[in-house]
């Protein structure tokens, strides 16, 4: 369990994260989406207690990050790919921090053939590929076998197929109970991943919900209606607020009203329904509408893209 | 959802032992660290090698041109220990880069999210560091003394461990090398980045001595014994029993001298490394604090 409250941080007069609260449960995929600068590492970063908010608190278990009594068994974290010495190998670096939290050698072991490390091991991190990298950090992250993880785009630099070895990986994290915190600027990637998601922009909470209601209820969410009755349902449903679109093949897509009222309102009035069907926004259309103001860096062409991870 | 809710409530939370991470979990990591790096082990050999490669090349010298116009104040100790000055150098950049190889490559921020009390790690890692320096440095002190010594033989004076002030000259000589690289740490600790604290370092033991030799002398006579490098000298100084008698001097001239080593100016030895070891550990306190209140 993570719970930040009022958490505030400025770097010198810049407003990074601004009184944000939020709750990470346990048992499920906690997505952590904002726009590129909107204080998602910084966020995480204080959770792990390497930076010092201005204001606010952050626990882990109910406790600040310094007080936990073996943090690499309480928690996990991937920050940033390649937070390694180029010149220490796999095995020495993961060594190195297993001394500190008393975690067994063999446990090292273990955690170098879960990400697929063991052949290079004894080789210098420095030759690593990005994504070697960041399965190094995962193998750290894991090294406690700790009961909360936050993750910062993990699937940077991995190939298709390790981009589907992370995502089972956290889900399969999620499932054993364990709290899974992830960031990541990949939308379809998160739709798949994540059940929850805490969305910010410029440092403020903008929404936490599950993603299947973020998707509902986004403006992006439609129904398809089919009925004999075209014209007269039409406008009984404009009359109650609905917009209403009249597709090529003479469905009806209806937005700004869920399917169960639209069912309703087709009941009283004696209207024949065919279909109703109703489709959810995708994750990227709902999150693109919330953040729709908060964006701090837009290209130039008024088409904002989230292309890379924030910054550091 | 539903069921993963359930697991997450049937997990028995993982058994953690007893008590909490603690010193001496963080000097086996730290431990871990200084040898797992290759270049940090070259840097020691490198201490050992021109330190005492600079000490024998001195000496040789010396001897090859036994007797010269320098031997009237010739002194065995001192010549055969004069590469502590270029193993002080060494080793305060391997100071320095103990702390600023891990801010560079992001490993601290690692190593602060296993063991977040700062200053807890910092204790470690000064400790290990320490220990390996002192080593090389004190390996460093004695080779060079008894190598540098075999080289001078007769008729050059040679000294032993048994000679007035040699244990002190060559003991105080490690000491000195070993508390020159926790100043490299101190700085390193204090200003993160390699190249900055570098600079820091070989400013405050190679530049402001040149900036202090050009003041007036009133200022340099009360300002110089501060110098590491002066209080280094001192280490390795023993002042030779006061000489009298014939001694062939520059011109061929015979003459009657009594020869005084020691400046008036200078701090004595222990009391120089006193304040050379309060450089180091004020440097370490400070970086403490602000190693606490910055972000990592």
């Amino acid at each position: 369990m993570i719970e930040a409250r009022g958490l505030t941080k400025y770097y010198g007069k810049k407003l990074a994260v601004d009184q944000l609260s939020f709750t990470v449960r346990p048992g499920v995929v906690t997505g952590f989406l904002g726009p590129n600068g909107s204080g998602k590492s910084t966020t995480m970063r204080m959770v792990m207690g390497l930076d010092n908010p201005q204001a606010g608190t952050v626990t882990v278990n109910g406790r600040p990050f310094h007080e936990l009594s073996w943090p690499l068994r309480q928690v996990g974290a991937l920050l940033e790919a390649k937070a390694i010495h180029p010149g220490r190998s796999a095995r020495n670096h993961l060594l190195m921090l297993a001394a500190t939290n008393r975690i067994a050698a063999a446990r090292v072991e273990e955690m170098l053939d879960r990400v697929g490390l063991t052949d290079v091991g004894n080789q210098r991190a420095g030759k690593f590929s990005l994504g070697m990298g960041q399965r190094l950090g995962i193998a750290a992250a894991l090294l406690g076998d700790p009961g909360v993880l936050l993750f910062d785009e993990p699937v940077n630099g991995l190939d298709p197929d390790g981009i589907r070895w992370v995502r089972n990986l956290l889900r399969g994290l999620a499932k054993e109970g364990r709290t899974v915190f992830v960031s990541s600027h990949l939308m379809s990637e998160m739709a798949l991943t994540a059940d929850e998601v805490v969305v910010i922009g410029r440092g403020r909470l903008i929404a936490q919900m599950p993603v299947s209601e973020l998707t509902a209820s986004s403006a992006g969410a439609s129904v398809t209606l089919r009925s004999p009755a075209g014209a007269g349902l039409r406008a009984a449903l404009e009359g109650a607020g609905a917009s209403v679109l009249e597709e090529p093949d003479g469905a009806l897509s209806v937005r700004g009203m869920p399917a169960s009222a639209i069912g309703d309102l087709a009941a009283r009035c004696g209207f024949t329904l065919h279909e109703l069907s109703p489709h959810a926004a995708t994750l990227e259309e709902a999150f693109m509408e919330l953040t729709e103001d908060s964006i701090d860096y837009r290209g130039t062409n008024a088409f904002a893209t989230t292309s890379q991870g924030g910054p550091r | 959802m539903t069921t993963a809710t359930i697991e997450s409530q049937a997990r028995a939370t993982a058994a953690l032992p007893a008590g909490h991470y603690s010193i001496p979990d963080l000097l086996k990591s730290e431990w871990i660290k200084l040898r797992s790096v290759r270049s940090t082990i070259w840097s020691f050999v490198i201490v050992v090698v021109l330190g005492v490669g600079i000490g024998i090349l001195a000496t040789t010298e010396s001897r090859a041109n036994w007797p010269h116009g320098g031997d009237l104040g010739f002194q065995p100790i001192r010549t055969s220990l004069i590469g502590v000055d270029a193993a002080q150098l060494v080793i305060g950049v391997l100071g320095v880069l103990v702390v600023t190889g891990e801010y560079g490559t992001g490993t601290i921020r690692a190593t602060f999210s296993a063991a977040p009390r700062r200053p807890l790690v910092l204790v470690a890692k000064t400790a290990v560091f320490t220990v390996v320096a002192l080593i090389a440095s004190e390996v460093v002190a004695f080779l060079s003394f008894f190598l540098g010594q075999a080289m001078l033989t007769a008729p050059a004076p040679h000294a032993t461990l048994s000679s007035p002030g040699a244990v002190r000259a060559v003991v105080g000589s490690g000491l000195y090398i070993c508390a020159i690289g926790l100043l490299g740490l101190g700085l390193g600790v204090l200003i993160r980045h390699t190249a900055g604290a570098i600079g820091a370092l070989v400013g405050v033991l190679l530049i402001l001595p040149l900036i202090i030799a050009a003041l007036p002398s009133s200022i340099i006579n009360a300002v110089q014994r501060y110098e590491p490098l002066q209080i280094g000298k001192v280490m390795i100084t023993v002042p030779p029993r006061i000489i009298q008698g014939r001694i062939l001097g520059p011109h061929g001239v015979v003459k009657h001298v009594v020869i005084h080593a020691g400046g008036t100016f200078t701090f004595s030895p222990w009391v120089g490394f006193g304040v050379l070891c309060g450089y180091a550990v004020g440097l370490l306190l400070v970086g403490t604090v602000l190693l606490v209140r910055r972000d990592a």
